[in-house]
């Protein structure tokens, strides 16, 4: 790793104005990811301003019906926490799947959105809930919130304080994990919300997307039968040693199957 | 450089390190623990494990100063005057290992584990070390010292 130096803000506030002093500062969090990127020496930041001590990002709650996750919560936390649990059980299974039990002991749900890694797991949940991204400056819709590999709609100095998730009527979560990753080969997330159904899909494209075809199949049967012979657009799916294009397009059809299977209880 | 107080196995160090120094750095050279080990330096294999406050991170990816006010339990805090820890004991009996270099982190994750899961299943016990990695036991032995570990840790013998 470079030379950096490291520094621990008493609030968002605070972090919020070293980053805007210092625009090559670098938001450091569970640091899962970023601190394997510092030892290979990809990123060079000035500074680590480490707000994952921080009370006021670490909040889990209920609140005018919606699951409120502050951007601090540790994986282990969400996958054990008994108001995830009672509000969106698929979540707090999700979290539970993450990397491996010394990584979700670290690892923030605020770090994770942020990195928008495609193979990342909390993206599906995000976007298959229809949560909202609030920051520093303002509400992001998880629509307009990925854009695609490790970009996000965050700006420079922008910083994720809590993900708001819309309490579901069922949902479900199924992933294939790479063997030694742990990170999604494909994972599927399924929701049913108010007005439909949202399927949102991660580990096999350039970042985590909407399945409309899905979608649409399941609003009019949540039977793992109802996506028989879909189409699925992998033209710009991932293809590399571990498993390529059509392969991982296999991948999310099965996942998705297993996750109506659990959303139906059907097989 | 960055002043910090660390706890490790109930003594207290203060030290100033440079910023980017890693925990495990911390730990092998500033104090000479040199139980935690560093096998793939890319936060896979699980050899670095400790506890900090009561939970197993890597602490290969972790610098130091994440670490500044905590309290850290190595493998070395593990054993009390000179009388194995039961997790230790389990991987001598059961045979967890055989050369060695993983067991500090599979004993600490093992530890990790059974705080939360005082009597996993074998289906848990693969999940619980899923951040560990043995080059040479097939696992076998030490999934064998983990159950032996629990039921040491319920006082059954």
């Amino acid at each position: 790793m470079y030379a950096l130096k490291y520094v621990q803000p008493k609030s968002v506030k605070e972090a919020a104005a070293f980053l805007a002093a210092n625009p090559e500062a670098k938001l450091l969090s569970g640091g899962m990811t970023l601190i394997p990127t510092l030892k290979q020496r990809l990123a060079r930041p000035t500074h680590l301003v480490d707000i994952s001590q921080l009370a006021e990002l670490a909040k889990i709650e209920v609140k005018a019906g919606k699951l409120v996750v502050g951007a601090g919560a540790r994986h282990h936390t969400v996958a054990t926490s008994a108001v995830v649990k009672k509000a969106i059980p698929a979540l707090a299974g999700l979290a539970a799947e993450i990397g491996d039990p010394q990584v979700r002991n670290c690892g923030t749900i605020g770090g994770s959105v942020a990195n928008n890694d495609p193979a990342a797991d909390y993206p599906a949940a995000v976007l298959g809930l229809n949560a909202t991204v609030v920051t520093t400056k303002r509400e992001i819709p998880a629509d307009k919130f990925f854009q695609g590999m490790f970009t996000t709609a965050l700006n420079d100095g922008e910083i994720v304080l809590r993900v708001e998730f819309p309490l579901v009527k069922r949902a479900a979560y199924s992933k294939f994990h790479h063997p030694a990753s742990g990170y999604a080969m494909a994972g599927v997330f399924i929701a049913q919300v108010a007005d439909g159904v949202r399927v949102a899909v991660t580990g096999a494209g350039p970042g985590v997307f909407r399945w409309k075809e899905a979608e649409a199949a399941l609003a009019k049967s949540l039977k793992p039968a109802a996506l028989e012979g879909l189409k699925l657009n992998s033209s710009n799916f991932n293809s590399d040693m571990h498993a390529d294009r059509e392969y991982r397009a296999n991948l999310v059809r099965v996942m998705a199957g297993r996750a109506a299977a659990k959303l139906s209880g059907k097989k | 450089m960055a002043k910090i107080t660390i706890t490790v196995n109930g003594v207290k160090h203060t030290k100033a390190v440079e910023d980017r120094t890693l925990l495990v750095n911390f730990l092998r050279d500033e104090l000479g623990l040199t139980g935690t080990h560093v096998g793939c330096d890319t936060s896979q294999c699980g050899c670095c494990t400790v506890h900090v406050n009561g939970r197993a991170v890597k602490s290969c990816t972790m610098v130091a100063a994440q670490a500044n006010g905590t309290s850290v339990v190595t493998i070395e805090g593990m054993a009390k005057k000179n009388k194995l820890h039961p997790i230790q004991q389990a991987f001598s009996e059961c045979h967890g290992l055989q050369c060695g270099f993983c067991t500090p982190g599979m004993i600490m994750a093992t530890a990790g584990l059974l705080k939360d899961n005082p009597n996993p299943t074998e289906e848990e016990i693969y999940k619980g070390l899923e951040g560990n990695l043995c080059r040479c036991t097939g696992y076998i032995n030490i999934v064998k010292a983990v159950k032996r570990s629990a039921k040491l840790l319920r006082g059954k013998h």
